[in-house]
This record gives C-alpha cells, sequence and structure tokens, in this order.
C-alpha cells in the first residue's frame, strides 16, 4: 500500500496543434491532504487534472487509484472513482435553477421524470448537510460567482465525490469569500475527502495546503511540503528565476480629464439595471483601476465605453467630444483603444497571421497602401518590428495565432492596441491566464504609456496587479460606483474586498470626478 | 370578396387548413428538439422529401406483394420513421463525428434527397417525372366519435388523416418531454452549455444525435403525409419549401405549443392559396408564392420584434 | 502555408475518391452494363469537341456563381440566393433583349450593368433584412429564391410568351444581342473572358485591397471585426451585392451565351452548384475556374451517361453533395493533418 488514493505516472498530452502540455508529468495525492498544484499559466497544470477527470486523454501514462490502474475516459468514469472536479469556468445553464443544475447527469429519478418541488425540496436539505444555505429555487444567472461556486463544489459531493479538484477557486472570489470557502476546504479535508487545489496565489496556498506539486514547462519540478518552502523560494521553481515582486510606478503628474462618463445606466436584455448611474474621469496620465466581483458591472461598462453597446443613458466624453452617438471606428479615431477579457472571442483571429492581426488601425488610417492596393511587404516589416518590441515568441510574423501560447497572444493584442500613442486604453484583465514574464511585460508597458500621458482605465480580478499599477481604484457593486480609493497603496486588499461584497459603501464617491 | 367570405365560412377550408398544417407542424416539432439539443436541422426539407418517396415505394412495394393494407401501412410508417433517422444519422455523423459545419451538412443533406429521389424513382418506377403509374397506398381517415357531430367544428376536426392526430398529439408529448423529463431536462442543458453537460459525465454528441435522431423520424412523417395523405403518389421536390418553413415557424414559435400556433398561420396561406387558384383571375404565380411569402415577411416581422426586445 | 496546401490538397483527393468509389459501387448495383455508363460519365466529355464545349460552356455560370457563393461564404455568411439572381440575370436578358433596339456592344454593357444590379438587389435583400432585423439569411434567401423563380415565370409567361405558341418560352432573341462564339462547333461563347476577368477582378478584391482585408477578418472572427470599429453589417452587405452582382451577370451572360430562347428552367440549378465550387476552391477566387471545371466535367459526363444508357444523370447531385460533405469534415483527414502540421516541430525544440 502506498498511501495514495491518486498516482498519476508519466503522463504526456501533446495537443494536435503540436503544442506539448504534459511532459512526463509524475503527481500522487495522499488521502485527506489539501495538494497545491503549482505552476505558471501555461505549465500544464489544468491539463494534468483535466486528464485526471477524464476531459482530455493522455497521449501517453497511467493512472493508478488506490493502487489499482485504471483507465479514464470520460468524466463518468472518474465520477465513479469517486472523483469530482471545479473547473475554473463554472459549468452551469445559466437558465435553470440551482437544484436542476446540481442533478443534471445524475438525476436519480425511477421513472425519468422529474418534479420540480422535489428536487428543490431535496437540493435544500443535501445543502444543509454540508452547512452550504442556498436557496435552490434560484436560477443560476440571478445568483452571485460566490453562490456558484459553491454550487459547484455540491455538485461534486452530490456525486460522492471523496477526491476534489479545484481549479483557481478562487481567482474570481474576494478576499473575504476565500476565506469562508477556505474554512468549507478545511472542514471537508477533516471529514476525509482529499483535495487537489490549483493555484498561483502563493498565500492562499501556504494557508491551505499540506504539500505542494510544482510545475514549470509542462514538467512537474518537484514535490514538497508546504512548510518547507518558503513563498519566495515556491515562486522561483514555478518559475524557473528569481522574480521582482515589489514594481515601482513612478510619481506622475495627472493632466487633464480624457475621459468623462457622466451618469451612465445601462439594462440588459432581461431588464436588469448593470450600470447604475456612474460617473468618473479618467486623466492624462493616470491609471484608473476598476475592482469588481465578477457579474456587478465593470464588463458591462467597459464595453460600453469601447463602444460596443449604444443602449444606454447617460454621456461619454472622450477628449471633450461626445461619443455617444459615434460608431467604434469614429470612437477609435478620437484616439481610444481595447484590450478585450476575451481576447480569444474578440481580441485576436485565431487562424489569421500575426500580421493580419496587428494592422487594422493603421490600415484604416490610410497605411499600408499603394496604388490602391495593400502592400504587404511594408506590413510585414511593421509586424516584425512589434514582433521583436513585444518579445512575441513565434516561427516568425505569418505565424497564425493559434500556434502562439496565450501569453504571446495577449501580447500580440497589447502590441496592436498600444501603438501609436493612444490617448485613452480601457483594458479589461489583461494578465488573466497568462505567464508572469508576458505580465511582467504587459504591466510596464501599461507604465510607459503612463508616462506618456495616455490615460488607462483598468479592470483586473487580481486585486494585487490593480493595487501595484494603479493611481487610484474605484469599486463596482451590482452596477454602482461604491467606493473610490484615493491612494491604493494604503489600503489591503480586504479593504477593497468589503466594498466589493456591499458590506461597506461610501456616500460620497465624487471624488473620481474632475471638474 | 364574396368568393373569400364564403371561403372563410366554410368548414371544407378549414378542414383543408388543419391537413396542410400537418406535415409542416410534424416538421416544426422534428425541428424543435434539434434546435434544444443546440443543432440546427437545415436538412429537415431532404428528410421529409425522403420520408414522402419511402412512403409511396414501401407501401407500393407491399402492396404489390399482397401483404394486407393494416400490417402494410405499419411497416411502412416504420420505414418511413427510419428514413428519416438515417437522415438524422447521416448528418450527426459528419457534423459530430467528422466535424463538418452544421448549416452545409444540412444543405448537402438537401441535395442529397433531391438527387436521391429522382434517382431512385426512375430505378423503381422508371419515370422522372412523379409515381402517377405506380399505386401507393394513402393513411387513413378517422372518424371521432361525438365530435364528428358537433355542427361545424365536428366538420373540421373529425375525418382527418391519422397523420393529422398524431402531428397534433406530438405537441403535447414534445411539450410534457421537454418539461417534466430527465431527457429533456438534459437536452435543454446541452442546447445551452453543452460544456456543462460534458463535465458532468454525459456525452453531448449523445444528447444531440438522439434528438436529431427523433427529429429525423417526426420530419420523415410529415413529409410522408404529403405523398401518403395529401395526395397518393410522389412528385419530385414536393415538400416545396416546408422544411425551411418548419425551421422559421420553430424559431418564431419558440415553443411547441406556439411552434403549433405558427404552423397553423402557414397552413392557412397554404390553403388559401389551393382555394385561390379555383377562383381568382391572380395569376397563378402570385397564388403559388403566398407561402413562401409570408415565411419571409414572417420571418423578418418576427426577427425584428425580437431584435427590438433585446435592444431594451 | 505549404503545409496547409498539401493538408488541402490531400483533403480533397481523399473526398473525391470515397466520392467516386461511392459512385461506381452504385451504378455498378443498378445498370445492366455500368462499364458503359462509367466509360461516359468519366470520358464521354472528352469524346468529341462538341461535348467538350459543353463542359466549357458549363464552366462559365459556374465560375460566375462559384465567385458569388465564394465571396459570400468567405464573409461567413450563408446567403444562399445566388441561385435567385443567377436565375433573373437571365430574365433581365429576356427583358432587355425585346425592350430595347441598341448596337450590340451598348445592348451587352446596359445588359452588364442590369443584370449585376438586380442580381445585387436579389442577394443583397437577404443581407439587408438580416442587417436589419437579424432574421436568418438561409431560410430567406430559399424563400426568396423560390419566389424569384414564380415571379420570374410570370414576366415570361405574361410578357414574352408569343400568344401562338406552346410551350412556356419567349420567342427567339434577336441574333445581334447573342453572345458572340469563340470556338467554332461548339456553344463555347465569349462569357468565358468574361468570367476569367471577372475571376482576376475578385482576387485582387480579396486579397489586395481594404475591403477585402475587411471582408476576410469579418468572416473569420465578426467579434474582432466589430471591436476593431470595422463595420461588419455594411461590409457584409457589400459582399453580398459583389456577389449578387456575379451572379446576376453569370444568369444573363449564360443566357444569351447558350440559349436561342429563354423559358422557365434557364438555370438547373447553377445558382445551388456555386456552393460546391467555393467548397472546392476553399473560397479562393484563384481556384474557381478549377473548381468549375471540375463540376462542368461531371455535369457534362453525366448527362452524357443518361442519354447513352439507363443510369439517371441526378446521381450526380448525390455525389456532389457528398463530395461537399467529405470536404468540409475537420476530423476526415485529422490524423494525417497532424503529421503533416507537426513534422518537423518536434525536431526544431518542440519537446525542450
Amino acid at each position: 500500500m502506498s498511501g495514495f488514493v491518486i498516482e498519476m505516472r508519466n503522463i504526456s498530452k501533446i495537443y494536435p496543434n503540436g503544442t506539448i502540455a504534459n511532459n512526463n508529468v509524475n503527481f500522487s495525492l495522499k488521502k485527506g491532504e489539501i495538494h497545491a498544484l503549482l505552476g505558471e499559466n501555461g505549465a500544464g497544470k489544468s491539463t494534468l487534472m483535466h486528464i485526471l477527470y477524464g476531459m482530455i486523454r493522455p497521449t501517453k501514462g497511467e493512472i493508478f487509484i488506490k493502487d489499482k490502474l485504471v483507465e479514464i475516459n470520460s468524466p463518468l468514469d472518474s465520477l465513479k472513482h469517486e472523483i469530482g472536479m471545479v473547473h475554473q469556468h463554472f459549468m452551469l445553464i445559466p437558465s435553470m435553477n440551482l437544484a436542476e443544475n446540481l442533478i443534471l447527469g445524475d438525476e436519480r429519478s425511477k421513472n425519468g421524470l422529474i418534479n420540480k418541488k422535489e428536487i428543490i425540496k431535496n437540493a435544500n436539505e443535501f445543502g444543509k448537510k454540508y452547512n452550504f444555505n442556498i436557496d435552490f429555487s434560484q436560477l443560476v444567472r440571478d445568483v452571485s460567482v460566490g453562490v456558484c461556486q459553491k454550487i459547484e463544489i455540491l455538485k461534486a459531493l452530490y456525486r460522492g465525490a471523496k477526491i476534489l479538484i479545484l481549479d483557481e477557486p478562487t481567482a474570481v472570489l474576494t478576499p473575504q469569500e476565500t476565506k469562508e470557502l477556505f474554512v468549507e476546504l478545511k472542514k471537508l479535508k477533516k471529514d476525509g475527502h482529499s483535495i487537489v487545489f490549483i493555484s498561483h496565489k502563493l498565500n492562499e496556498v501556504k494557508e491551505l495546503c499540506d504539500r505542494l506539486t510544482i510545475m514549470n514547462s509542462s514538467k512537474s519540478v518537484g514535490v514538497y511540503n508546504v512548510s518547507d518552502l518558503s513563498v519566495k523560494k515556491i515562486s522561483e521553481k514555478m518559475i524557473g528565476r528569481e522574480v521582482e515582486l515589489d514594481f515601482e510606478v513612478p510619481e506622475k503628474k495627472l493632466g487633464k480629464s480624457i475621459l468623462k462618463v457622466r451618469n451612465l445606466i445601462y439594462f440588459n436584455k432581461l431588464g436588469k439595471k448593470k450600470l447604475d448611474n456612474i460617473s468618473f474621469d479618467v486623466r492624462e496620465g493616470q491609471i484608473l483601476g476598476i475592482a469588481a466581483v465578477e457579474g456587478n458591472g465593470a464588463s458591462h461598462l467597459l464595453e460600453t465605453l469601447a463602444g460596443l453597446r449604444k443602449d444606454y443613458s447617460g454621456e461619454i466624453f472622450i477628449s471633450g467630444v461626445n461619443v455617444n452617438k459615434l460608431s467604434i471606428k469614429e470612437i477609435r479615431k478620437q484616439g481610444l483603444r481595447y484590450v478585450p477579457a476575451d481576447r480569444m472571442k474578440d481580441g485576436v483571429i485565431k487562424d489569421e497571421t500575426i500580421y493580419n492581426n496587428l494592422i487594422v488601425d493603421r490600415l484604416e488610417e490610410g497605411e499600408f497602401i499603394k496604388h490602391w492596393l495593400i502592400d504587404f511587404k511594408e506590413i510585414k516589416s511593421f509586424a516584425r518590428s512589434k514582433v521583436k518590441e513585444f518579445f512575441i515568441k513565434c516561427k516568425d510574423e505569418n505565424s497564425e495565432i493559434g500556434s502562439l501560447s496565450g501569453g504571446n497572444i495577449q501580447k500580440v493584442v497589447i502590441a496592436r492596441e498600444f501603438d501609436n500613442n493612444p490617448k485613452l486604453l480601457i483594458i479589461n484583465q489583461p494578465t488573466r491566464g497568462i505567464d508572469i514574464g508576458a505580465a511582467e511585460l504587459i504591466r510596464k508597458k501599461m507604465v510607459d504609456l503612463k508616462q506618456s500621458d495616455s490615460g488607462i482605465l483598468l479592470h483586473s480580478a487580481d486585486l494585487q496587479e490593480l493595487m501595484q499599477v494603479c493611481d487610484s481604484i474605484i469599486i463596482l457593486y451590482k452596477g454602482e460606483i461604491v467606493g473610490y480609493v484615493e491612494e491604493p497603496k494604503k489600503v489591503k486588499p480586504e479593504d477593497l474586498g468589503y466594498y466589493m461584497l456591499g458590506v461597506k459603501k461610501d456616500t460620497d464617491v465624487s471624488g473620481v470626478i474632475n471638474e | 370578396m364574396d368568393n373569400l367570405i364564403n371561403l372563410f365560412l366554410s368548414a371544407d377550408f378549414w378542414f383543408t387548413v388543419i391537413k396542410l398544417t400537418t406535415p409542416i407542424l410534424l416538421a416544426t416539432m422534428g425541428a424543435h428538439i434539434a434546435l434544444r439539443a443546440g443543432v440546427i436541422n437545415i436538412g429537415l426539407e431532404g428528410i421529409m422529401l425522403v420520408g414522402a418517396f419511402t412512403g409511396v415505394i414501401v407501401s407500393g412495394k407491399l402492396f404489390l406483394l399482397g401483404v394486407p393494407i393494416p400490417i402494410n401501412l405499419l411497416i411502412s410508417v416504420i420505414a418511413i420513421i427510419v428514413s428519416g433517422m438515417l437522415g438524422g444519422f447521416f448528418i450527426g455523423f459528419f457534423h459530430l463525428k467528422l466535424n463538418s459545419d452544421i448549416g452545409i451538412t444540412g444543405l448537402a443533406y438537401n441535395m442529397v434527397a433531391s438527387g436521391l429521389t429522382v434517382f431512385l424513382l426512375f430505378v423503381f418506377v422508371g419515370d422522372k417525372g412523379a409515381s402517377y403509374t405506380y399505386k401507393s397506398l394513402a393513411f387513413p381517415t378517422i372518424e371521432i366519435p361525438l365530435i364528428k357531430s358537433i355542427p361545424f367544428i365536428g366538420e373540421i376536426i373529425s375525418g382527418q388523416n391519422l397523420l393529422v392526430y398524431i402531428a397534433f398529439l406530438s405537441v403535447i408529448i414534445m411539450t410534457f418531454v421537454m418539461k417534466k423529463t430527465v431527457f429533456g431536462l438534459r437536452i435543454r442543458a446541452t442546447g445551452e452549455n453543452p460544456k456543462a453537460v460534458q463535465s458532468v459525465g454525459i456525452s453531448v454528441k449523445k444528447v444531440q444525435m438522439t434528438a436529431l435522431l427523433i427529429s429525423g423520424g417526426l420530419a420523415a412523417l410529415g413529409g410522408a403525409f404529403l405523398s401518403m395523405g395529401f395526395v397518393e403518389y410522389f412528385v419530385p421536390e414536393m415538400t416545396a419549401g416546408r422544411g425551411f418553413i418548419a425551421l422559421t415557424a420553430n424559431t418564431m414559435g419558440g415553443t411547441p405549443v406556439g411552434g403549433m400556433l405558427v404552423t397553423l398561420l402557414f397552413g392557412f396561406a397554404n390553403a388559401l392559396s389551393i382555394s385561390l387558384q379555383l377562383f381568382s383571375t391572380i395569376p397563378i404565380q402570385f397564388i403559388s408564392m403566398l407561402p413562401y411569402l409570408l415565411t419571409l415577411i414572417a420571418l423578418v416581422f418576427f426577427s425584428w420584434r425580437k431584435m427590438k426586445r433585446n435592444v431594451k | 502555408m505549404n503545409k496547409k496546401l498539401k493538408v488541402e490538397i490531400i483533403r480533397t483527393l481523399i473526398a473525391l475518391s470515397i466520392a467516386f468509389t461511392i459512385l461506381v459501387v452504385i451504378v455498378s448495383l443498378i445498370s445492366d452494363n455500368p462499364l458503359e455508363a462509367l466509360y461516359n460519365l468519366f470520358l464521354g466529355p472528352i469524346s468529341s469537341k462538341r461535348n467538350f464545349g459543353n463542359v466549357i460552356e458549363k464552366t462559365i455560370p459556374l465560375i460566375f456563381t462559384g465567385l458569388a457563393v465564394s465571396l459570400i461564404f468567405s464573409s461567413n455568411n450563408f446567403n444562399l440566393a445566388s441561385e435567385g439572381a443567377f436565375y433573373f440575370g437571365g430574365v433581365m436578358a429576356l427583358v432587355l433583349c425585346f425592350t430595347i433596339n441598341v448596337p450590340s456592344i451598348i445592348f451587352w454593357i446596359i445588359l452588364i450593368i442590369v443584370s449585376a444590379t438586380v442580381g445585387a438587389i436579389i442577394v443583397g435583400l437577404p443581407g439587408y433584412l438580416k442587417n436589419k432585423t437579424e432574421a436568418s439569411e438561409i431560410v430567406s434567401s430559399i424563400m426568396l429564391n423560390s419566389i424569384m423563380f414564380l415571379l420570374g415565370t410570370y414576366i415570361l409567361v405574361y410578357y414574352f410568351k408569343p400568344a401562338n405558341s406552346r410551350a412556356v418560352s419567349s420567342a427567339d432573341f434577336p441574333d445581334k444581342y447573342l453572345m458572340p462564339n469563340i470556338i467554332a462547333g461548339t456553344r463555347v461563347h465569349f462569357g468565358l473572358f468574361l468570367a476569367i476577368f471577372a475571376v482576376l477582378l475578385i482576387y485582387l478584391l480579396m486579397f489586395k485591397t481594404k475591403l477585402g482585408y475587411k471582408i476576410r477578418m469579418t468572416g473569420k472572427n465578426s467579434n474582432f471585426a466589430k471591436v476593431m470599429g470595422i463595420n461588419v453589417s455594411l461590409v457584409l452587405l457589400l459582399t453580398q451585392l459583389i456577389g449578387g452582382a456575379l451572379a446576376g451577370i453569370g444568369g444573363a451572360v449564360h443566357t444569351l451565351g447558350v440559349f436561342d430562347n429563354f423559358t422557365s428552367n434557364r438555370s438547373p440549378g447553377y445558382g445551388w452548384d456555386g456552393i460546391i465550387v467555393a467548397v472546392l476552391a476553399r473560397n479562393n477566387p484563384l481556384y474557381v475556374p478549377l473548381a468549375a471545371f471540375f463540376v462542368a466535367y461531371l455535369k457534362t459526363g453525366a448527362a452524357i451517361m443518361t442519354r447513352r444508357s439507363d443510369v439517371p444523370a441526378e446521381i450526380i447531385l448525390v455525389i456532389q453533395a457528398i463530395i461537399i460533405l467529405l470536404i468540409i469534415s475537420k476530423n476526415l483527414i485529422s490524423k494525417i493533418e497532424f503529421k503533416i502540421l507537426i513534422s518537423g516541430k518536434l525536431d526544431d525544440g518542440g519537446a525542450s
């Protein structure tokens, strides 16, 4: 008996496009432990756990559960082995109620019929058993991300999971919600559950976990007891080099308002108020942060400012020009650039070359055109210079975006949007899911732009990042500005958390308006 | 004008409306279940056509063999449903297994159906024009006791073809299955968030394939009504766009019952265009245009309303 | 890029071999003399000058509709009204032939302008409606095709059918308006040059102009295009207008190039065939002539087969559809594709 509930041996995975995600990785989990799986984005953690959960087939390798070699071909197999997974992106059906989501796939109906009242009653009881007090008759689309997270955990428990895989469960939670989650996880551990905790937040790992496995570039670097390593040591092993944890943003005198938002109100198509009377300014040379829990309007706000929604009331001025009636093209002509949250959906064209992804604005301004026709020679040399400037790792500028890593794809987006000294940048989650090197470069480029008088509006779920680069921060809760932190250096993440959860609310947030 | 009023007052006309609603209604239910599972079945038109063809050929062959009528019809119904399921499987195989675009796959199946039915019609009947010379059967009509004797209403509702009742029954069954069963829950979940469904160990492809099979079976029955109820022979392209009309009816209706109401509208247009040919002086081309024009207008109007609602 | 081309060539060859195998099996099963049927199908088109002329004559309209569908598909739009536009291009030729009397050259210029405009309007309509109301262009364009067909038949029957004629056809077109023949002994006409000119023009448009860039980017990711400030609805509408114009011209040119009069079955589905041409050509204008030739060859072969044997030509519709399906099946050759695409990758440090 090895004492391990799970042992994964020599796991390798090569994706159809040739990317190697796992290279001979070993991983083991003891009964009753919380085991951190650490590594940068793209290091292969999620792939490894998706293999364990049966959503991805390994190219090579063996999995032992309680010392028995097993074949896991689908989530159904892993559920049979009492393995449950909570994914980074919620796997819920928005238009259905929580009870239906809980039982989907394991309905336990004798006659194939479903009685709504009964399943809600049973679900409520089941939740209580684990001390989760949730009203299961609510629809998924009406509840907060914190509740969604709990439902995901309950889904795994409902299916009898004794082994839980949690893929970055705290990424979207406030510090307070994280604490609450940890209490629940520790309780589960005491009841004999084993937990894999995927994360790159080292402080959390230190607080919660017993052992840790570190991955770096698709390989496992080692297994340690959490108590044996300092945070600094862990991060070195994760990245393979020393990192500067501190990052100095030089002082900068703010100029005049480049973006003015006044009384912005927006209803979504279900008639829900998503933005509630929002007014603020972004000034030249300023990075203004937005802190908010997902679903509280930050993305709606940024998309509206980028011109993607027109059905709002209120006024938006860029460089003093009212842009309410302007098209996206005209708004961009005013000097606006936008880094969308979902880079694959909105930020790039996956099956196009790097150079074709870089030139939209310049082409629109009449560059690269000779005798009515496009001059691709000039475009390629322009693209080569951008590849160099942003250290985009690729074969050359003809490479397809789809063949690049997440971090390098984001660099392409940034290279395009930061080009030509934009006046105003709207940036949504610029470093989510990318490696630390790329994230550092992007933060540095943001500060460079600030130095050259661009105004930046930045939303990130990573509070550390916001507090590091922003001159000041506003907090949105249920579509409303509930707090304004003028000097982020002087507060703690928890302080932001109180606002984000709606526990605290400033009555006067007019400080963010520059008249 | 008088003609028109007389027309609307005649039970005969409304009897025809119900009759002409039937093929579209069955196909609409087929469109519904597939779309709910997240696959738009553009191939309904071809599936209906193959269904119509299969019914004529199978029932005709069995008739020649001297098989008793009830058994003949039973086997024919099975053959028709199987032909539709094969169509659904064909589309599912290319889309789900080989990862082809669902829209072009459906269109390609329609081409297969157009070509294959004419080809096989020639092979079996020796004529590419129609199967007039080939004796085939029709489904029986059914008199409903009691209802039959209600004046006007009875004349409309009773005495219809068996498939008419099956079509309207399918609406009730579809509503029930979608709302109250585990199967329906899984179909709806698959259509809304396939990843979530996969993550709890349900095979998305299996759910979608099942939906396509049912979709095909229903649409094929709809098609067969044309050749074994409305008339008793097969003509190439006799479905005349009804598969696409069903797709529209389903998107407009949203629910099975909603879809039914929309198909009644199309049935009305169809019946009107047939009656007008008898007594109006409007050129026949414009009369024949009516169902297409109505579909186009209804589609545009409905989409426009939906968009307005979404924007608000 | 070369690797991709290689993959696409392999994919096409495999698709064609599977489809032809199916064809051979079916013909063998139903024909009394399968060898003769297959001989006529595959070699019939090159058995005489006239037959080969038939191939070229069918290639011309297919280039036009193939270009139209390629353009529309490139923008990831599934407007299928090219069929209606092609048919109405022919109707316009009919109308103009009997309503204006001008020198030939001027007539042809007017004809091209009018048929292009009408074609653009027909294909543009579902596009416009989608833009304004989000109505599915697949359904609306198919409905529109039926409507246009009936409208065209109405125009023919009520305005251009000689009263004494029993057939549903117009009187003979004036000789001076017919497209000049360019190869004696065949019906190959001047339209061939127009088709090749259109190919070059559309190639330049797609790959060398700003609009072409926008069309391609919009087709590949319309969200991206929108976020970047490209006027997506305008780009889509323009694409459909140009596509419709091509289909309209194709219909007009074909009608006056090949026929002496107009009947209501003047488009045996060339608009639909544009789909297989576009799919075979991977929406690339430069490959359209080759794909059009291939489809024309098949169609000619099928017609000869029907005439000389007991196998109906409609089988070719089934085979065409199967070719389309196999080519758009991404997983058909995924293993081969995987090998080609990652070849060399592992050597230059993919595993490090």
